[in-house]
């Protein structure tokens, strides 16, 4: 069995080889660790600082050092750290960008159903809807590690505050190569097809890419890598279909994916959409994410039915 | 000790931002007149006593002041004119905001303002800067839960450069904080979580100056003056109401 390297190892360790010719970058965890971690916690005593589990003093203090001119990285489980600490993301990140350039990275591991058996605490759906309606946010929400070391690469220096959203297991790699112009654009068209396209970011890219490859639909694929900004050189991609299905571990109609799409494509009557995701409840799920899948009917059979049966339908 | 001339001349000062904040609230009855006049002396102390080092060429301060109960310092902006560091005819927020000459944050939440200074602190640490960080809280903000993990961070990290000045004027939205909850004895909890504490009348020019001084003395402790205020002072409609705060003055309440 191959080994699969985590999200968050894969940028920690470049994290780590950039600090050691930098030294305006820091990293600050609200307790969480990782393998990559404990090299950089070891060799950078005095650039690596552990607020403990204390989300709101963790974005303040990341808000301190940004005002000083460093490059901020601060870590932490997703539903915790953008719940527990949304006031201080908003005011001091959000709304302070408006005044001073802030270069803080805000490192979110856990994302949608990651922390599957956990239960509902440690779910995250919310977090692409509140973060999204946060002015001068970039939302970076990557399928594999590839994509998710570009992304960091190409904007490292960039001084606005930025929120890459990462799956807590390891999963396999679907990109080789990658565009630089791709990488700006946000999204990437891993298959043309017909009349339907999928439009997925992060693990639900890997359900979309179940449905086209063991599932054999001709269906598209388009995995948007940067949600926020989102490029409107999407509306021209998705143009030659009628049919576009969303899929996301996240509410539906809250403001997630499916909202950003469908904002997207107001002005076009001619497309019809179809959402996948969790609707107005909590799943009171506390099992593992296919078994959560097959409850939620957001595995690759119930959503090929469910499209299936919507062309039918219309 | 502060000599007797400067402490006169720091009690005119202080009349005169406390008449121009009474002023400006007349036009601007939405601003928090009582939480503003506690806050005078400990303000006109900070700048005028020079603990936030104004270099006159670079027309800037070397050390940091974050306005954490930002509702209540707007009288900053009279200050500041007359630093000359902003013009006569600029129009003046009812909260501070930040700005390319002194101030970094947001000001009109609470509880942000020490996190934020823990990780100024932090990054003068890293760089071996000895730079202070005064930041002015209100005792009503102590209920913020931010404002202890900050506390419990500055103490555990020993961020010796750290001045809390808490403007202790006893009273906050509804009633007097020791009706809503009783935040003593605020000396003890400071200690125990590793800070070097004092407290002093916050009007009286003289102590806070020597406090102050004493408190810098100190090498491996974060520090805390507790500044006994009184909410609205010099007006006597505001001053022991304890719905002061949400109140708003006309000129016929103006008795000096």
């Amino acid at each position: 069995m191959t080994y699969m390297m985590n999200m968050r190892d894969t940028l920690i360790s470049y994290i780590y080889n950039k600090m050691k010719k930098n030294n305006k970058i820091v990293f600050i965890t609200a307790d969480l660790g990782s393998p990559a971690l404990d090299k950089l916690r070891t060799d950078f005593k005095e650039r690596f600082i552990n607020a403990g589990i204390a989300e709101q003093n963790l974005i303040n203090i990341s808000v301190g050092l940004a005002l000083e001119n460093f490059i901020v990285f601060t870590y932490g489980i997703s539903n915790f750290l953008v719940l527990r600490a949304y006031e201080q993301i908003k005011n001091n990140i959000s709304l302070l960008s408006h005044y001073k350039k802030l270069n803080i990275n805000l490192i979110a591991v856990g994302t949608g159903l990651s922390y599957d058996i956990s239960g509902p605490s440690h779910h995250c759906l919310e977090d692409i809807s509140l973060i999204n309606t946060l002015p001068n946010f970039h939302i970076f929400s990557p399928s594999d590690n590839n994509i998710a070391l570009l992304l960091l690469k190409k904007y490292f220096y960039k001084n606005v505050p930025k929120f890459f959203r990462l799956d807590s297991k390891p999963l396999p790699d679907i990109y080789n190569v990658i565009s630089d112009f791709e990488i700006i654009n946000g999204f990437k068209e891993l298959k043309e097809g017909k009349d339907v396209v999928l439009i997925t970011t992060g693990f639900s890219t890997h359900t979309a890419l179940k449905i086209i490859e063991k599932h054999k639909k001709n269906w598209g694929l388009i995995d948007i890598i940067r949600l926020k900004p989102i490029s409107i050189n999407l509306i021209e991609k998705i143009g030659k279909y009628k049919y576009i299905a969303t899929i996301d571990e996240s509410f539906i109609n809250k403001g997630g994916l499916d909202s950003i799409i469908k904002g997207l494509l107001i002005n076009d009557e001619t497309k019809k959409i179809l959402s996948f995701g969790v609707l107005d409840k909590y799943p009171l799920l506390s099992f593992k994410r296919e078994k959560i899948h097959q409850k939620l009917e957001l595995e690759p059979k119930s959503i090929i039915n469910k499209i299936e049966t919507f062309i039918r339908n219309i | 000790m502060l000599n007797q001339k400067k402490q006169k001349e720091l009690e005119e000062i202080s009349k005169k931002i406390r008449q121009q904040s009474i002023n400006f609230h007349i036009n601007n009855p939405e601003s928090r007149i009582a939480s503003a006049l506690s806050t005078i002396e400990i303000l006109v102390t900070l700048f005028f006593c020079d603990f936030l080092k104004f270099e006159k060429k670079r027309k800037m301060f070397q050390n940091e002041l974050i306005l954490s109960k930002g509702h209540g310092c707007f009288p900053i902006y009279f200050i500041l004119k007359d630093f000359n560091l902003i013009k006569e005819r600029t129009k003046i927020p009812i909260i501070p905001e930040p700005d390319k000459i002194f101030i970094k944050t947001i000001n009109g939440s609470l509880g942000h303002g020490l996190g934020v200074g823990c990780g100024i602190a932090i990054a003068n640490k890293i760089r071996k800067l000895n730079k202070l960080i005064f930041v002015l809280v209100g005792d009503g903000e102590l209920y913020e839960g931010s404002v202890w993990e900050a506390i419990m961070f500055a103490g555990h990290h020993q961020l010796k450069n750290i001045v809390l000045i808490i403007d202790n004027n006893k009273i906050c939205m509804l009633d007097y904080c020791k009706n809503v909850i009783d935040l003593e004895p605020l000396e003890k909890k400071f200690e125990s979580f590793n800070w070097c504490v004092k407290r002093t009348d916050g009007h009286n020019i003289s102590n806070l100056y020597e406090n102050i001084n004493i408190l810098l003395t100190i090498e491996d402790k974060p520090k805390v003056l507790i500044a006994d205020t009184i909410k609205g002072m010099g007006v006597k409609k505001l001053m022991n109401n304890p719905l002061s705060h949400i109140m708003s003055l006309k000129k016929d309440d103006i008795q000096r």
